[in-house]
């Protein structure tokens, strides 16, 4: 305790904290609450029960009234401590509440049946984290389906993008070849022009290639990123071509050379560009969103958007859903946020 | 990572080896770039040619061959106004109201997130403790999908949620935020400033770790002050970063759409409807689906951006040179 406070108060000079530097850690401070906070709220009230999650003003924790089962009666009743009146200090189970009163039971003694006002009773509580708004996704809600859609979707998308942009950069930074300029400033031109902007003809080729409605329509129109090609080429062009000739030397084939020189030699830019895929797939919301239509192939960004629209919806089983959502990413970014932070600002893109 | 690879590879290398030695090519770079042209071709610049042949065809019809030329019709129809400051008086009253929508929406959040986020970096680049964790704290956000985050704030904003309890409990008045026009495009804002600060945060921490120490140590010889120093040294050395952050944003900005649309779906009425989801629900969303003003409408949208795009090429270029 006396290491942590001490390495709390550590100053950057001798002495005491300089005016700028509480500014600094008060801004930091709120920084950490105003970004942390809202999901930290998320998964705690994705814990709550419905009747927890529409009390006003909501409690942080979750909490659960508690239950018991008495002889007699199929479901479990709530148990309520008596604060005032006749049966004060008791605790009593409810069977039902007629306006302003409650009937209810002792749970030892079930068959005589006592009148209660309400305001007499106070509810017992404990903390319970209600589960079972995720085990629901699991029954009712077909959640591994979307959840396998957006793994599969994810997983061959980024295979596919790392070997096919992979292959173009090394062409583009290993070879010398009439047209490379050409391929280059195409590859240039597709930076500028953003998939938003040419959503009508894409979807109508996707049409017509037969893949509208399925998942193959979201893999494969992504898999061309100009922004893969660029990063790999830029790192390949650091790997000294005299390797590559020593190779040729001894009869490698060219695929052995891009095969077994190159892509081991690139493997932290490839590592990059990986993170940055999978993450761009998982996180896709408006390609799918024009190409899937049916239900049974929708993502987890699609299905979790529909679901909210739908009326029916429980905030309950919707936030257990967000954060099943959100926790992939939040696991991959705990172990490779250095790689990530790194990948963004090289490559400019997110 | 690379192992996941190996049979993918496997699988290639077959016909890759065949052609090769059957073609006998000594520079075989076309090999190599044909399935990422193949793509690009059909998924990338094939689009933006039959963009343009939808922009200048009518009716909802799908095939090209089924579609009327009707010539620039789509587009002075979208163009067509008394007022171009007044969407009501427009005859696609949507798309202008989409068009200042958007307008508004990138000059607040592009202002206010370049400001927060040059604070944010200016602090994270002092002498402090836990660097990389106040670090990882402002960037996390980035990594949400755009419908989560629009839910988390959901979630908070809603009639009784966490924030209306606060006001309650300050003993104000609770407020419905998202269904006032106004409010709810200033959360918008706000939610995508706190989705997408720590990118920019990060582009402009770098930025002010590439100006030399010695700079500052011979102004502080100098005895300037720590204003001074700003002013005359980070400010201008910064300002190459700060350019392109700010065309970036720009760029970003004008293609919003995936988290306003999950956070209000556009509304209150129309309070919140950007170009893209003009664009989506009048060519995808609607019915019939009116593939012409939706290409034409992209159409000015990319030539905004070609022109932002080449800015902030040029920029780069700048920046990579001096």
């Amino acid at each position: 305790m006396a290491n942590v406070i001490s390495f709390l108060t550590r100053t950057r000079g001798i002495g005491k904290l300089h005016w700028t530097d509480w500014l600094t850690y008060g801004y930091l401070f709120l920084g950490v609450l105003l970004m942390f906070l809202p999901v930290i709220w998320l998964g705690l009230s994705s814990f709550k029960t419905e009747a927890e999650l529409e009390r006003f003003p909501p409690r942080i924790i979750p909490m659960q009234q508690e239950t018991i089962i008495v002889e007699g009666y199929d479901e479990p009743l709530p148990l309520y401590e008596i604060v005032s009146g006749e049966f004060e200090g008791e605790t009593l189970a409810q069977i039902r509440r007629v306006g302003l009163v409650a009937q209810m039971i002792r749970p030892d003694n079930p068959d005589e049946r006592l009148k209660v006002d309400i305001n007499d009773r106070q509810a017992i509580e404990k903390f319970a984290l209600a589960t079972e708004n995720y085990s629901e996704l699991f029954d009712r809600f077909n959640f591994f389906k979307f959840f396998w859609n957006s793994v599969f979707i994810t997983s061959v998308a980024t295979m596919i993008m790392l070997t096919v942009n992979s292959m173009a950069a090394f062409a583009l930074s290993k070879y010398q070849f009439t047209g490379r300029m050409v391929v280059l400033g195409l590859v240039i031109g597709t930076l500028m022009i953003p998939q938003t902007v040419v959503l009508v003809p894409l979807f109508l080729i996707t049409k017509e290639l037969n893949m509208a409605d399925s998942l193959w329509g979201v893999i494969i129109p992504g898999a061309a990123t100009p922004t893969g090609v660029f990063l790999l080429r830029q790192y390949m062009l650091t790997i000294p071509d005299e390797i590559l000739d020593a190779a040729r030397m001894d009869k490698a084939s060219e695929w052995k050379i891009f095969w077994r020189i190159i892509v081991p030699l690139s493997a932290p830019a490839i590592a990059v560009l990986a993170i940055l895929a999978i993450m761009w797939r998982w996180n896709d919301f408006l390609w799918p969103l024009i190409v899937l239509s049916s239900n049974d192939n929708f993502t987890l960004q699609l299905a979790l958007n529909s679901f909210q629209g739908e009326m029916n919806t429980q905030w309950s089983n919707l936030l257990a859903m967000t954060m099943l959502v959100l926790l992939p990413i939040a696991c991959v970014f705990v172990f490779l946020q250095k790689y990530i932070a790194t990948g963004i600002a090289s490559t400019g893109g997110k | 990572m690379l192992a996941i690879l190996t049979p993918l590879m496997r699988v290639i290398e077959i016909p890759m080896t065949f052609l090769e030695k059957r073609l006998g090519m000594k520079n075989p770079a076309w090999l190599f770039l044909l399935p990422n042209l193949l793509l690009f071709g059909i998924f990338a610049l094939l689009p933006v040619a039959l963009n343009l042949a939808y922009a200048v065809t009518g009716s909802d019809a799908i095939l090209l061959a089924d579609r009327p030329y009707v010539g620039g019709d789509n587009f002075s129809a979208l163009l067509q106004c008394d007022s171009y400051l007044d969407p009501n008086s427009c005859k696609d009253d949507l798309f202008w109201r989409a068009v200042h929508n958007t307008l508004l929406f990138v000059v607040l959040q592009v202002g206010l997130m370049v400001t927060f986020s040059l604070c944010t970096a200016l602090i994270l680049n002092r002498d402090i403790r836990a660097r990389g964790f106040f670090r990882a704290v402002f960037f996390f956000p980035v990594l949400l999908s755009p419908v989560v985050v629009a839910l988390i704030w959901k979630w908070i904003l809603q009639r009784e949620g966490i924030l209306n309890a606060w006001i309650d409990g300050m003993g104000w008045q609770t407020f419905n935020w998202l269904l006032d026009r106004n409010w709810a495009f200033g959360w918008s804002v706000f939610l995508s400033i706190w989705a997408h600060m720590g990118f920019y945060t990060l582009i402009l921490l770098a930025g002010l770790q590439a100006i030399p120490r010695d700079v500052y140590e011979a102004a502080k010889m100098d005895r300037a002050t720590p204003w001074r120093a700003f002013r005359r040294i980070t400010l201008p050395l910064l300002m190459p970063t700060m350019l392109v952050v700010l065309v970036l944003a720009t760029i970003k900005g004008v293609q919003t759409f995936e988290e306003v649309y999950a956070f209000t779906g556009g509304g209150p009425g129309t309070a919140t409807t950007m170009i893209i989801q003009y664009i989506y629900e009048t060519g995808f969303a609607g019915a019939p689906r009116l593939f012409g003003p939706a290409s034409a409408a992209s159409l000015l949208l990319a030539a905004v951006l070609v022109v932002l795009t080449v800015v902030q090429l040029w920029l780069n270029r700048n920046n990579v040179d001096g």
